[in-house]
């Protein structure tokens, strides 16, 4: 069936069965590949986009139930103040390894700092509980976070 | 392990391979202009009309950084910024790209990526080098000594001009016999700090591009479905509930038999038409066993006499010793089977070009497997099969399997089509957690005597599991006089001197599909080795760091004062033996693939109610440093992977099938595990050595010694959460 989907910025008319993840759609239909697959039960964060500004885990998220929403993901994530400053970061501390599973990071982690701009260690730990790293960068993530609070200060 | 650094071997290979790129024609018939299109200064190098340099990077990208340090070794041996440089990954082909520790085989692996390319890369950008400055010397009518490049810009006196200007005259010279390589004391790249990843931008905005990421014009998207155990057979199918599902093709049974392709026009339809298809399964031939079986098939090897000796020793004598010894100590250990579990799932993509090529796209770790296999399924020449290899989400190991087994897979997924459609085959997190190749299950049995003075008298060591190199293309490079070198690497071959070792070794049979785990047999090796130096300092009443530098005496010996090295500088950077109030510390050090790492862990709180992980300090000597910060990021991703398994995870079979099927029943390390790692790098003049695997060995070890000296508690079964440790 016909779907309206408002996605960074843009309105784009797809076609996905009612109970499709947003993931799949993000990804196959609409070609924006940056979001990934990795674990599809929303136990390691690698999908998740924002829905109406809230991190949101796509492969678990049903597409009709998003059709009235501001969907962003992190093809446009760089535009938004706070997307910037992570991703300048993130690449001032080489944060990224394999780096499969970074969309996520960074997505989540301009999640937390939009709620909470200097938060402490430990704050970062359980917000960032959920986005699984295997290459295991997150000390860098946790001080990536840390740095962006910085520029969003200065 | 022997490098072939020949300059001579090299230069000749690069000087052909250069001439016919220059000269000759193209694959598709037109001539190959240098002057107005790309020149390649060997299969290395290469070099666009407008200056733009490209390293041609025979490294897969997983994460582990040859993306960025073999474009540095160019970058330095010519004369860039590295924001002057490009790499791209090689095209399969085993003479001209191979691992040069490997023989005629394409393949990352083993923590070799920069030590067989150090040589060879310096090499070709060094020829480079020469070749700009001979055309620039023509050119400007002056002597070639006088001419220099620096950052990307050709001087000699009041000349100055871009390399550019002389891509097209350079590419014409002949390269030089015997080009002069930098001295370390010119280094400007290599081991510096302020060089960055090449691809940390684009895998933090998402325009990174992955084998998973691959969407070529028309394709299909294949999921298998496999049997529940390895083994069973696919007889035949129903479709019916699959038919019902918007997008679904149709369904084929592999030609091999070992499962059922799913064709679908979009993953998601994919995975639900798999779901719903039935499949009709011959199990006669799969495995049953549950991993209680083979854990008591391996504890009963221990206690039988191996199958081999290995170091050759008089194992009797040295029992009988130990027997008489003041003290003994003595342990059975168990290590269970273990995932890779990389972020990406298992996938590539294969198509038929017009004139009839098949094209792999891969995240592909040992192209040299899937061109042979391919040549075999597609009943092709070599040169038809292309494999364009794109970055990898992880490996450790996995994507390397001397089967091939999921190109071979996605092969014949293809090939039972009309080819007219590409095939995208997508592993989901369950595939890959399930069908996946293990690091085996192994046991070890120790038994340590000390004289009363605390000197280790003798050291009988037994170790049993599947091998993994036996059965392999790979048995001949590893296996001697039977015996399987990854299975017990790291004891007998230690820097160690311990008096008095045996080392016996038994195979046990077949449990499942074995693979390397990112640091192979040190994963276990290193574990017993440096718990029980633990357990034999403290019987002894002698500290661990004194214990083992008491091992580690003979100042002639390089080998031992290295590995001493790097155990005094992490304990002189942790404090050793100063933990603050309420804290613990252990420390453990090995050398795998080449180098050497020592680590500190610190904990707090207890084995009932939870123990933190505060802090982990490793020192690393890895030879130089090519780019410190990645192996700085290597150590703690080690680190990480080591410890992240030793705490809680497994592989569990059940009549042969895997018990866990996705992250929530095999949890990977979470940020808040390890509150804090710090790496310090040995300086050094040595050639590099590997960063991959090394900082992994020593990482459980040095956190079981601190559980022990926090609280008591031994863990010599794993994971630790199964066996009384828990943690916050």
């Amino acid at each position: 069936m016909a779907l309206t989907l408002k996605l960074n910025g843009e309105t784009h008319t797809v076609d996905a069965e009612p109970g499709t993840p947003l993931l799949w759609v993000i990804r196959d239909e609409l070609k924006l590949t940056g979001t990934k697959f990795g674990c599809g039960v929303a136990s390691c964060g690698a999908c998740t986009v924002h829905v109406n500004g809230e991190p949101t885990r796509s492969c678990q998220t049903y597409v009709e139930d998003v059709e009235d929403a501001e969907i962003t993901t992190i093809e446009a994530i760089g535009d938004d103040k706070i997307g910037a400053a992570v991703q300048q970061a993130w690449v001032e501390l080489d944060v990224v390894q394999c780096g499969y599973c970074q969309s996520g990071q960074v997505m989540s982690a301009v999640g937390l700092l939009s709620e909470n701009p200097k938060p402490s260690a430990d704050e970062i730990d359980a917000y960032m509980h959920g986005n699984a790293c295997r290459c295991a960068t997150y000390q860098r993530i946790r001080a990536g976070i840390q740095r962006a609070s910085d520029i969003l200060e200065a | 392990m022997t490098i072939n650094t020949s300059r001579r071997g090299f230069l000749k290979g690069a000087a052909a391979a250069g001439a016919v790129l220059l000269v000759g024609a193209r694959t598709d018939g037109a001539l190959a202009a240098a002057s107005t299109d790309s020149a390649q200064f060997n299969p290395f190098v290469k070099i666009d009309a407008d200056g733009t340099v490209t390293a041609i990077v025979k490294h897969f990208e997983k994460g582990q950084g040859p993306a960025t340090g073999l474009p540095t070794l160019i970058a330095e041996e010519i004369g860039l910024r590295m924001d002057q440089i490009e790499y791209e990954f090689a095209p399969s082909d085993p003479q001209v790209y191979n691992n040069l520790l490997f023989g005629p085989f394409q393949g990352t692996g083993g923590s070799t990526a920069m030590a067989n390319s150090w040589m060879q890369y310096r090499q070709a950008g060094a020829a480079a080098r020469e070749m700009l400055i001979n055309a620039a010397a023509q050119d400007w009518g002056v002597d070639a000594s006088s001419v220099t490049i620096e950052e990307g810009i050709v001087k000699a006196g009041d000349k100055s001009a871009p390399i550019s200007e002389f891509v097209a005259a350079a590419s014409q010279l002949e390269v030089p016999a015997e080009p002069r390589l930098k001295d370390p004391a010119e280094f400007r790249l290599i081991g510096n700090e302020a060089v960055r990843r090449k691809d940390s931008a684009i895998k933090g905005n998402g325009q990174a591009m992955y084998a998973m990421d691959v969407h070529l014009p028309n394709q299909m998207i294949a999921m298998i479905k496999r049997p529940e155990a390895k083994g069973g057979l696919a007889v035949s199918f129903d479709d019916s509930g699959s038919k019902e599902v918007k997008g679904y093709i149709n369904a084929a049974v592999l030609p091999n038999q070992a499962g059922v392709a799913v064709y679908a026009e979009n993953t998601w339809a994919a995975m639900q038409a798999r779901d719903a298809l039935e499949v009709e399964w011959d199990m006669s031939a799969a495995e049953t066993r549950h991993s209680d079986q083979i854990k008591a098939e391996i504890m009963a090897a221990l206690d039988s006499e191996p199958t081999y000796n290995v170091n050759k020793a008089d194992a009797a004598a040295i029992a009988a010793a130990i027997d008489g010894a003041d003290k003994v100590i003595e342990k059975t250990f168990y290590f269970p089977l273990l995932a890779h579990a990389a972020m990406e799932p298992l996938n590539c993509t294969i198509e038929q070009t017009a004139d009839g090529n098949i094209v792999l796209h891969d995240g592909s770790q040992m192209p040299t497997g899937p061109h042979m296999a391919y040549q075999q399924i597609f009943e092709m020449p070599a040169e038809k099969i292309q494999i364009k290899t794109m970055l990898a989400g992880g490996s450790f190991g996995r994507r390397a399997t001397p089967d091939a087994d999921y190109q071979v897979e996605a092969g014949l997924a293809f090939v039972v089509t009309d080819r007219s459609r590409p095939v995208k085959l997508v592993w989901t997190r369950e595939d890959d957690m399930r069908s996946g190749y293990y690091r085996p299950a192994f046991g070890h049995k120790v038994r340590v005597g000390l004289d009363a003075g605390g000197n280790i008298i003798g050291w009988h060591h037994q170790v049993a599991g599947q091998s993994i190199m036996k059965g392999t293309a790979f048995e001949s490079f590893a296996v001697h006089d039977g015996v399987d070198h990854s299975s017990i690497e790291g004891i007998a071959d230690s820097p160690y001197t311990i008096p008095g070792m045996a080392l016996g070794l038994t195979d046990t049979p077949k449990a499942t599909s074995v693979l390397w785990w990112r640091s192979v047999g040190h994963t276990h090796t290193a574990y017993t080795m440096e718990t029980m130096m633990d357990l034999a300092a403290q019987a002894a009443g002698r500290d661990p760091v004194e214990f083992r530098l008491a091992h580690l005496a003979d100042a002639g010996d390089v080998d031992q004062k290295r590995k001493a090295g790097v155990l005094k500088l992490v304990a002189e950077k942790a404090g050793w033996g100063n933990a603050p109030a309420g804290r613990a510390q252990g420390i453990a050090v090995h050398k795998s693939f080449g180098s050497y790492a020592a680590q500190v862990v610190e904990v707090s709180g207890d084995p009932e109610n939870g123990v933190r992980i505060e802090r982990v300090t490793c020192a690393v000597d890895c030879g130089i440093a090519v780019n410190p910060d990645v192996v700085r990021a290597q150590m703690e991703g080690g680190i990480g992977y080591g410890i992240g398994h030793v705490m809680r995870d497994q592989i569990t079979l059940t009549s042969g099938a895997v018990d866990q099927f996705n992250f929530p029943d095999y949890e990977p390390l979470r940020i808040g595990d390890i509150a804090a790692i710090d790496v310090h790098i040995v300086p050094s003049a040595e050639a590099p050595t590997g960063v991959g695997e090394p900082g992994t060995p020593p990482s459980a070890p040095a956190l079981a010694n601190a559980i022990s000296a926090l609280s008591g508690v031994h863990v010599a079964e794993l994971p630790m959460v199964e066996n009384g440790v828990n943690f916050f």
